[in-house]
């Protein structure tokens, strides 16, 4: 049974990244210069304009420790905090938004970032795929350099640059859409739902557009070298139709690669929604990382953090379960 | 968005040398445009661009001023010859830190195997799928700017190894089977010797691609660190400039200039780092037959 031992072995896998991945969000901040709490301490200090009594300062900084789950040392430290994240997903309340627990803010947001990134990544893997795909398939044609020059100039260009060029052409100057978005609360409605699509464009389109450059490079590169092959030839003299070979031979064979390319750069993306959400103040996650940072609010952040990280593993976790799919070598075992 | 750059041998069949050396050439230009205006460029100048205050705040392009001034009043030319020399040393630095530690990690994985490789894949599969920046920004609001920029580039290169310790890895496993390394061992030669001697020389080649995709990677990382106010951002970086010009509304007081300007400098940065990697890609994969 080949597929049984590839999923166990995509499962450990699973496991082991979620543990090491929660392993340094505990240990690296409490390996850097500085310590939260003190910092947070001379922020009221800062604020109370240093009128605050030693004995209240020895208060704050107790319960802190108690909110932070930094008492005792840091064995049960760790032990604590993977109980309370894995098992409870509870990560205390929030600072700024007091008595609401983190876990609630978060949910809230969430389907925001899930909604945003599934359709983003997948628009700009099918549509970059089949740019490439056809920028290969016809790599003798003047278009092809067109298509691939399109490529090349995307590819490099980072998220952020993207973001606040798509917000200067198209909010600033053209102003087909608005420079900052608005998502009303309340009851979901039609109205709301089309609130929030128009709303969604930009960040959409930044992300569609930085996903397009790799997509379009890597598929044209397999697509070149996938229809010199001899099946591909053989399919030709047969009489099999251009579309039919673009499509069912070379496309099908250059799939591969490209999946597991989109598994291994799942947390590049998931990088750049995070900071496209930030540029254009949509309300997910990345939002809500960037104000918990700035306000110091450490529980919103430690549990926006250790979420991308479930996230990002479990949407690499179930990938990696839809490959066989792709890929019959695994599915029959051989 | 590192190192995910096209590295398929087959790429260049049917594509004339002509064009190849096309890419790299215009590449490479680009990329000696920057390094040179931004080292050189600062020895004309006696003003600390990062200083506010220094000339009237919002001035237009001028023969003195060839970018305006900003709403700080500071030189935005000379603000982004700094941050284009910042960001270049700051990738330098890093990426020579992640190709060294990659290239280690990956060669002796590759080549020793067993447990040892396993571990390291684990910690590969790891650090390639667990998102970055979170991380970062936690340890960016903890220390609050209160860093060097030597613990950035260090952050950076904690974070960074994985994508080309991966590649290295897997061009390793290939080599290991191949004639000439068995007839090294049973010549032999001690295993160190031939990771040196005999695996070395192969995987030299991407080295070089690694690298400057790694300089992409980083400059790229802290820049979006800064756009978002949690690196140095009192230091010039690309980053940073679009941290204060987005934060001042540049666009809405009419400062374009303010915010194009780095924007136009990134993108042909990053466009004459890329066209160089994946020209010197192909110009070594055409050499040794090796990708």
């Amino acid at each position: 049974m080949k597929l049984a031992q590839y999923v166990l072995q995509r499962f450990a896998t699973y496991l082991a990244v979620l543990f090491i991945g929660l392993t340094i969000t505990f240990f690296l901040p409490r390996f850097m210069p500085g310590d939260p709490i003190n910092n947070y301490i001379s922020q009221i200090q800062a604020r109370a304009g240093q009128t605050l009594s030693p004995e209240a300062v020895e208060q704050i900084r107790n319960s802190l420790a108690e909110l932070y789950g930094l008492k005792g040392n840091l064995f049960t430290q760790y032990v604590g905090f993977l109980n309370r994240v894995i098992l409870h997903f509870d990560f205390g309340p929030s600072f700024t938004n007091y008595p609401e627990k983190v876990s609630t803010i978060l949910l809230r947001a969430l389907p925001y970032t899930v909604g945003l990134l599934l359709t983003t990544t997948a628009l700009s893997w099918i549509i970059g795929n089949l740019i490439g795909l056809v920028a290969g398939y016809y790599n003798k044609r003047a278009g092809a350099t067109v298509l691939e020059l399109l490529g090349i100039v995307l590819y490099p260009i980072p998220y952020y640059i993207l973001a606040i060029s798509v917000l200067i052409v198209l909010a600033f100057w053209l102003q087909i859409f608005p420079i900052s978005p608005t998502f009303l609360p309340g009851e979901f409605t039609w109205e709301k739902f089309k609130q929030i699509l128009y709303n969604s464009i930009l960040p959409a389109l930044t992300l569609v557009l930085a996903g397009f450059g790799w997509n379009i490079l890597s598929m044209k590169s397999l697509a070149v070298s996938t229809k010199e092959e001899p099946f591909v030839q053989f399919a030709r003299l047969k009489g099999v139709p251009n579309w039919n070979r673009m499509t069912g031979y070379v496309f099908r064979n250059a799939l591969l690669p490209q999946v597991t390319a989109l598994i291994l750069s799942l947390g590049t993306i998931f990088n750049g929604a995070l900071l496209t959400e930030m540029i254009f103040s949509y309300p997910g996650v990345g939002l809500l990382m960037r104000t918990a940072a700035g306000a110091g609010d450490y529980n919103l952040l430690y549990g926006s953090i250790t979420l991308s990280i479930i996230a990002v593993a479990t949407a690499a976790f179930i990938l990696d379960l839809i490959y066989p799919l792709f890929d019959p070598r695994i599915r029959l075992g051989r | 968005m590192a190192d995910r750059i096209v590295s398929t041998k087959s790429s260049q069949k049917g594509r004339s040398p002509l064009k190849l050396n096309a890419r790299l050439y215009v590449g490479l230009s680009i990329i000696s445009v920057f390094i040179l205006g931004s080292f050189i460029l600062p020895f004309f100048t006696d003003v600390d661009p990062a200083a506010q205050g220094t000339y009237l705040k919002n001035m237009p392009l001028s023969a003195k001023h060839l970018l305006g001034t900003n709403s700080l009043g500071q030189d935005i030319f000379w603000f982004l010859v700094f941050s284009i020399r910042n960001s270049l040393l700051i990738g330098l630095g890093a990426s020579f830190g992640i190709t060294l530690i990659s290239t280690f990690l990956g060669m002796s994985a590759g080549y020793i195997g067993g447990w040892y490789e396993r571990i390291v894949v684990l910690f590969i599969d790891t650090f390639i799928t667990i998102p970055v920046l979170p991380i970062l920004i936690v340890l960016g609001a903890l220390v609050r700017g209160n860093t060097s920029f030597a613990i950035v580039a260090a952050i950076l290169i904690v974070f960074g190894w994985a994508w080309n310790a991966r590649t290295i890895r897997s061009m390793v496993l290939s080599l290991r089977e191949r004639e000439f390394i068995n007839m090294a061992r049973f010549s032999g030669a001690g295993t160190f010797d031939i990771i040196y001697k005999e695996v070395f020389p192969h995987v030299y080649a991407y080295m070089v691609v690694g690298f400057i995709n790694t300089i992409l990677f980083a400059i790229n990382t802290e820049a979006a660190l800064a756009v978002i106010g949690l690196s140095k951002i009192q230091v010039p970086t690309l980053g940073s400039i679009i941290f204060w010009a987005l934060n001042y509304n540049a666009l809405m007081i009419g400062q374009t200039a303010w915010i194009v300007a780095p924007i136009v400098a990134t993108v042909l940065l990053f466009l004459g780092l890329f066209l160089t990697s994946t020209g010197y890609n192909e110009l070594f994969a055409e050499r040794r037959g090796v990708a």
